[in-house]
């Protein structure tokens, strides 16, 4: 990618006071995020993948300031030469960039008001931006509708009146409606049933040849990004493991953790034999992580080194980075091709 | 610019043809909510009969015979008039007879006996005592009356010769605004310190919270009575009767304040929230657009269901007689005739006021019962 990024986020770190008693004493702090680092290009798809609890949505939410990040700086290109820091700008600049990236949410249930029409749902954005209103907005939200696969003629219909896939349609509607260049998808298939899931991930990556979009992708397994992204990153309580090419993270990858994420991934092959790697063990607790690499407590190939050393993130390969101590001499088993 | 043009009018057609039925999904939540509200049996008949008794309320002094102080000369502890039917050769024309007073020989019980060739036909829309309409305009019109040689006492009357009926009926004025105007300030304070306590959060939240536990640990009756007991006796009616109301909320707001804040906290961080704010909705445009409307319903419930309380605890005060006083009346007041034993069993008439104030408790929590039940129209 020759072109700059349109969006880089540097050093990137939300913590989460935990307060305690009547006085809310601050007696500690949840690392929700803690130091992520990431590029996307214009047109690009990153996914970014982790169980719950990795801080993955808390990322999602910190680049589109619906939280306050603790610190880093998240470079955002509104325009081929406009740039701003997203992490700095005060609230009322903020809102004047709203029209340029905006979300899609995982619950459709809760992402879209009950108490308002699709009109009203999917012509907030181009009313908030003052960039429509009246016959004009109306006009908007009809082809937008028509964009995202659903019927204009419904425009004054409730949410209730809606399939769970026909509201995420709705909610991408609403994300598309001031034309943004970048969209973080929150797990926008995770609450649909398979089949709905093939629909709305071919909607996506139908609009973005059509509008040119930078897509974030969150979700919480391999299998739902590796249709749609070009690079996928992988998270594991607040920090990146590893983050590659898509391709090379699923065929060579350089993490343990992404090794039992892959072992995870279904295969349509009945034929071809897995070994499912079974992690022992629950996510450790961001407010109080282990020693050394988080993940050892985890890992089948954790050493004395791991347990003591904090791994950085380093590029292994190419493009492929990987924060694994032994991550030139591990031999780990990819996706099955 | 053509094509434009189409689909502007084939949008204006399919809009017209679609929203034209009124099938559920067009149906707003509101909708939805008095759909599911007419399904419930007991809040149908709860809601016409609240009404009535408010417009009963409302022109009182329309539907009483007399006003609420008039001493019916030789009617002490009289009993319910009985309505005849069939007069002068209009079998629907309704009539009572005259009623003779004798004494018993032993108890000087009153004892009232009908003197069968003396009837009075009961007149409608008859001339009697003026009185004002909501002080704008001086009136003299009944709904019923009869001739001035005898009274028509459809309650009976108390023991200084009043007429029960009317008293009743100019009661429910004290009584059934009571509730309002106690919710009414309830709601205000309510949503100021719950809407602050949720919206603040910290410890602001904390300390309010805290706040609350304590009035609520505060037993109820006692309190009223503490409060009313500080109400001067020489006061007006009117004044009285605001402090009463007073009263009645400073306990009421803790449950809406609860409500405001429960609410405010579990829809503040809702998805839909989320996507005003990333869409540049400030935070007043949030509460106002967002999240009032989406719990405006359940206030509604809880106010509903708060009345009855604030009805009952003025009924409780007038009754031992800290609350509403002569010439202020409520039907707590009406009920103070009924404190001796005699009276409940040889003037069982003077228990009708009561009748009125479970009747009236009874159709408001169908009505919040009703409500609660049609205020989440998509919870099953």
């Amino acid at each position: 990618m020759t072109a700059p990024p349109i969006l880089k986020v540097e050093g990137l770190k939300k913590y989460f006071p935990v307060e305690k008693g009547f006085l809310r004493r601050v007696v500690g702090q949840v690392k929700a995020v803690d130091g992520v680092s990431l590029e996307i290009g214009a047109g690009e798809t990153l996914g970014l993948v982790g169980e719950s609890g990795s801080g993955k949505t808390t990322v999602g939410r910190c680049i589109l300031r619906a939280l306050d990040p603790t610190e880093g700086s998240i470079q955002f290109q509104i325009d081929d030469d406009v740039s701003v820091d997203m992490a700095r700008i005060n609230r009322r600049e903020l809102r004047a960039l709203r029209r340029y990236a905006n979300m899609i949410f995982q619950d459709p249930y809760y992402s879209l008001d009950p108490r308002w029409t699709v009109l009203d749902i999917v012509g907030e954005p181009l009313k908030l931006a003052k960039l429509a209103d009246g016959a004009e907005l109306e006009e908007r939200v009809a082809r937008l509708m028509e964009v995202v696969g659903l019927e204009a003629k419904h425009l004054r219909r409730y949410p209730h009146a809606f399939s769970g896939g026909q509201r995420q349609r709705i909610g991408v509607a609403r994300a598309l409606a001031t034309n943004p260049r970048l969209i973080i998808a929150d797990e926008p298939v995770s609450a649909l049933d398979v089949s709905t899931q093939a629909q709305i991930l071919n909607l996506l990556s139908d609009l973005q040849g059509e509008f040119g979009l930078a897509y974030l992708f969150i979700a919480h397994d391999l299998s739902v990004v590796e249709h749609i992204s070009d690079r996928v990153a992988v998270m594991y309580v607040g920090k990146l493991v590893e983050i590659a090419p898509k391709d090379q993270l699923f065929f060579f990858p350089k993490h343990p953790y992404t090794e039992a994420l892959l072992s995870a991934v279904p295969t349509p092959d009945p034929d071809v034999e897995k070994k499912r790697i079974i992690l022992p063990g629950e996510i450790a607790n961001p407010a109080d992580p282990p020693a050394g690499c988080y993940f050892h407590p985890r890992c089948q190939y954790a050493q004395a080194r791991c347990r003591e050393e904090e791994p950085a993130l380093r590029e292994v390969s190419p493009g492929q980075w990987a924060s694994c101590h032994f991550a030139d001499e591990l031999a780990l088993v990819g996706a099955p091709r | 610019m053509a094509q434009a043009e189409t689909v502007r009018s084939s949008l204006a057609e399919s809009l017209a043809s679609e929203t034209a039925g009124d099938s559920i999904e067009y149906l707003s939540r509101g909708k939805l909510i008095r759909r599911r509200f007419w399904r419930h049996r007991l809040a149908r008949l709860g809601l016409p009969v609240l009404v009535a008794l408010y417009l009963m309320a409302i022109f009182a002094d329309f539907i009483a015979p007399y006003p609420a102080h008039t001493r019916l000369k030789g009617f002490k502890d009289a009993p319910p008039s009985v309505i005849h039917f069939g007069m002068d050769g209009n079998p629907f024309q309704p009539y009572i007879y005259a009623r003779e007073r004798s004494f018993h020989p032993k108890t000087f019980r009153e004892i009232y006996t009908e003197e069968e060739d003396e009837k009075y036909p009961i007149h409608f829309f008859v001339r009697g005592e003026p009185y004002w309409i909501m002080g704008l305009f001086k009136l003299d019109l009944h709904l019923f009356g009869v001739d001035e040689d005898t009274n028509i006492t459809l309650f009976g009357t108390d023991s200084v010769s009043r007429d029960l009926f009317s008293r009743t009926v100019i009661a429910a004025r004290v009584s059934l605004f009571v509730g309002l105007g106690g919710v009414a300030i309830s709601f205000v304070l309510g949503c100021l310190i719950g809407g602050v306590s949720g919206y603040f959060g910290g410890i602001i939240d904390e300390v309010i919270q805290r706040i609350i536990d304590l009035l609520i640990a505060i037993p109820t009756l006692p309190l009223f009575m503490a409060l009313s007991a500080a109400i001067p006796r020489e006061w007006p009616v009117a004044h009285t009767y605001f402090a009463i109301t007073m009263v009645l909320s400073i306990v009421g707001w803790t449950g809406l304040a609860r409500v405001v804040r429960g609410k405010l906290l579990s829809l503040r961080d809702l998805d839909f929230v989320v996507a005003s704010r990333l869409a540049g909705g400030s935070d007043l445009y949030i509460i106002w657009r967002h999240l009032l409307p989406n719990f405006a319903s359940h206030l509604i419930v809880t106010m509903t269901l708060a009345i009855p309380g604030m009805i009952l605890g003025e009924t409780a005060l007038s009754f031992i007689g800290l609350g509403m006083q002569e010439p202020g009346i409520s039907w707590g007041v009406l009920l103070e005739d009924t404190k001796n034993f005699g009276a409940l069993v040889h003037q069982p008439w003077k228990l009708i006021p009561a009748l009125f104030i479970i009747v009236t408790i009874l159709m408001f929590n169908f009505v919040g019962d009703g409500l609660r039940d049609a205020a989440d129209p998509y919870s099953l």
